[in-house]
C-alpha cells in the first residue's frame, strides 16, 4: 500500500471528506471539508470518487513524501511551489513542499486513491470541535493511500475562479431569530464592512466591526443550527458557522448565508473584509 | 398539530419547527422519524426541531409536507427502559441538594426514582439532555464552570440531567459517576442515550 510521510504539517492540516451527515440528533455534527467545492474539484482532477478523503491545508506549510510514485492535484488556495488546479506526478522519495498562499486560506490536496485512514461513523473527516475522526496531521505521520480503478480525466487545468483577498460580498437571508433584532440592527448587519478576526477556525468565521444591539433580552433555549448560520453572541459581533460548528447553540441566529456560498466564506483570511448584502428575493 | 407549530427559516437547506413544550417536541420528533420525508437530518432541541433537507429538496414543498405530519401519541420510544448504573459520588452532591432544598440522600433517591426521557443531544457527541416528569427539577448551574469534568460524570442543571461522554469543560452540578460508556463509536448507534429513550438511574455501591 502506498504511504505518505508527513515531514512538516503546516499550521493546521486535517483529513477531510463530505463529513458524517445524519447523526446530528446524537450530538454529532457533520464536519467535512470547509470548502466542499474545492475538495470535490481536487478529487475530480485525478479521477477520484468525490467521497474519497483529501488533505485540507490552512495557509499551506505542508511538506510530505510518498513511498511510491503517485498522482496528485490541488485546489482552493494556491500555494507557491506546487502545481495548482491540475493533476501532477510525484516520484517515490521526492518531497513536495507547500508555500504560504497569497490569496485564500484553505488548500485541498487529493491523492489518487484517496487518504485511506480508518473511517469513523462513515467518514474520514477530522472534527476539531467534537474530537471525532483522525487526529490533526503532525510531523512523522504516515498516511495510507487507497486505490481506484476510475480513469484519470484528460483535463490539463481546471478553469475555476480562485479566491481573492478583496472585499467579499455575501448574500444573507433572515434567520429564525431575526425578530430578536430591530430593523436598525439588521440594517447595520447588511451595510457595515466586517473584518475577519484571527480567532476564526473550522468552527466559524469570527467577525469584528460595530456591535449589534439585541432587541430582546433573556435566554434562547438551545436549538439546532446549520453551516452558514450567523450566530449573534452577547458581544453583538457575528460568528459565521463553518464545517465543525456545534450541532445546537444558545445564541440567536439572525441570518443565514446560502449553503453553497459558505464554501467561499471558508476561504476568508484573517484581516480580510466581508460585507453581508440582503439576498435579492 | 399545525396551530401550535411555527416554521422558521434556517438558511437554504433548513427549516426550524418551533413548538410550545418539550413534550410537543418529542411527539413531533417521533412522528417525523416515522414520516417518509426527503430530509437528511433532524435535530430535536428544547423547543425546536431543525429539519435539514438535501440540496435537491424544495423547501417550500417540504414546509407544506411538514404541516401534514401530526404529532405522535407518545414522545417516548416504545419498549424497554435503558438502565444507567451510577455511583453517587459527585463532588457537588451536597451543594446541589442544598440548592434543591433537600438532603443529599433525598436527592440521590429522587434521581433514581425519576422517569427520565432523553429530550435531545448536543454539546458533545452522545451528550443527552434528560428531562424528568415527577419532580420539579430546577438546579442552578455552578457559578464558575469546571475546566475539566471527567468522562462518565452524572450531572444536573436546570430541568435536566446528563452524563458527560468524555472529559470536557462543564458547568453542571456533578452528583455521580456512570459505570457505563454513554458514547462508543464502535456501537450502533454510538450513543446510548438517543432522543426519545426512557432512562432509569440505578445506584451502585
Amino acid at each position: 500500500m502506498t504511504e505518505l510521510t508527513i515531514i512538516e504539517p503546516g499550521a493546521l492540516t486535517t483529513v477531510q471528506d463530505f463529513g458524517r451527515p445524519g447523526h446530528s440528533a446524537l450530538g454529532i455534527g457533520r464536519s467535512g471539508a470547509c470548502d466542499r467545492g474545492a475538495h470535490r474539484l481536487a478529487n475530480a482532477l485525478i479521477g477520484n470518487h468525490p467521497t474519497l478523503a483529501t488533505l485540507e491545508l490552512t495557509l499551506g506549510g505542508l511538506s510530505l513524501s510518498p513511498d511510491t510514485d503517485i498522482t496528485l492535484a490541488t485546489s482552493g488556495a494556491r500555494c507557491p511551489g506546487v502545481p495548482h488546479l491540475a493533476a501532477f506526478q510525484l516520484r517515490a522519495g521526492e518531497t513536495l513542499t507547500f508555500g504560504i498562499p497569497e490569496t485564500g486560506l484553505r488548500t485541498y490536496l487529493a491523492v489518487r486513491g484517496g487518504i485511506d485512514v480508518e473511517p469513523v461513523l462513515g467518514s474520514r473527516a477530522t472534527d476539531i470541535l467534537s474530537g471525532l475522526g483522525p487526529p490533526v496531521v503532525s510531523s512523522g505521520d504516515v498516511l495510507p493511500v487507497g486505490t481506484t480503478e476510475r480513469p484519470v480525466p484528460g483535463v490539463d487545468v481546471a478553469p475555476v475562479p480562485e479566491p481573492t483577498n478583496e472585499l467579499m460580498q455575501i448574500a444573507v437571508t433572515p434567520g429564525p431569530r431575526r425578530d430578536w433584532f430591530d430593523d436598525e440592527a439588521w440594517a447595520l448587519l447588511t451595510s457595515q464592512t466586517y473584518s475577519v478576526d484571527s480567532q476564526s477556525n473550522r468552527v466559524g468565521v469570527r467577525l469584528s466591526g460595530e456591535p449589534l444591539q439585541r432587541l430582546r433580552e433573556g435566554e434562547l433555549v438551545s436549538e439546532g443550527m446549520l453551516r452558514g448560520a450567523i450566530q449573534m453572541p452577547p458581544s453583538g459581533l457575528p460568528v459565521l458557522f463553518l464545517a465543525d460548528h456545534p450541532v445546537t447553540g444558545g445564541y440567536p441566529v439572525i441570518g443565514y448565508v446560502d449553503d453553497l456560498d459558505v464554501d467561499r466564506c471558508a476561504q476568508l483570511r484573517p484581516g480580510q473584509e466581508l460585507r453581508f448584502v440582503r439576498a435579492g428575493r | 398539530m399545525g396551530e401550535a407549530m411555527r416554521i422558521l427559516p434556517s438558511g437554504s437547506r433548513g427549516l426550524l419547527l418551533e413548538l410550545d413544550t418539550l413534550e410537543d417536541v418529542l411527539r413531533q420528533y417521533a412522528a417525523l422519524l416515522d414520516a417518509d420525508l426527503p430530509v437528511l437530518d433532524l435535530v430535536p432541541a428544547g423547543r425546536t426541531i431543525l429539519v435539514v433537507a438535501d440540496r435537491e429538496t424544495n423547501l417550500e414543498d417540504l414546509r407544506s409536507q411538514l404541516r401534514q405530519v401530526p404529532p405522535a401519541e407518545h414522545g417516548q420510544q416504545e419498549g424497554s427502559t435503558v438502565e444507567v448504573p451510577v455511583r453517587y459520588d459527585g463532588e457537588d452532591l451536597a451543594e446541589a441538594a442544598e440548592l434543591l432544598g433537600c438532603s443529599p440522600e433525598e436527592l440521590v433517591q429522587r434521581h433514581q426514582e425519576e422517569d427520565w426521557t432523553v429530550a435531545f443531544c448536543g454539546f458533545a457527541p452522545g451528550f443527552g439532555y434528560l428531562a424528568g416528569s415527577k419532580f420539579a427539577w430546577d438546579t442552578p448551574r455552578r457559578s464558575s464552570p469546571r475546566t475539566k469534568v471527567p468522562a462518565g460524570a452524572v450531572a444536573i442543571a436546570g430541568e435536566f440531567t446528563g452524563v458527560y461522554p468524555r472529559e470536557s469543560p462543564g458547568g453542571w452540578q456533578l452528583i455521580g459517576t456512570a459505570v457505563v460508556d454513554v458514547f462508543d463509536i464502535d456501537r450502533d448507534p454510538p450513543a446510548l442515550l438517543v432522543p426519545g429513550t426512557a432512562v432509569r438511574f440505578v445506584g451502585q455501591p
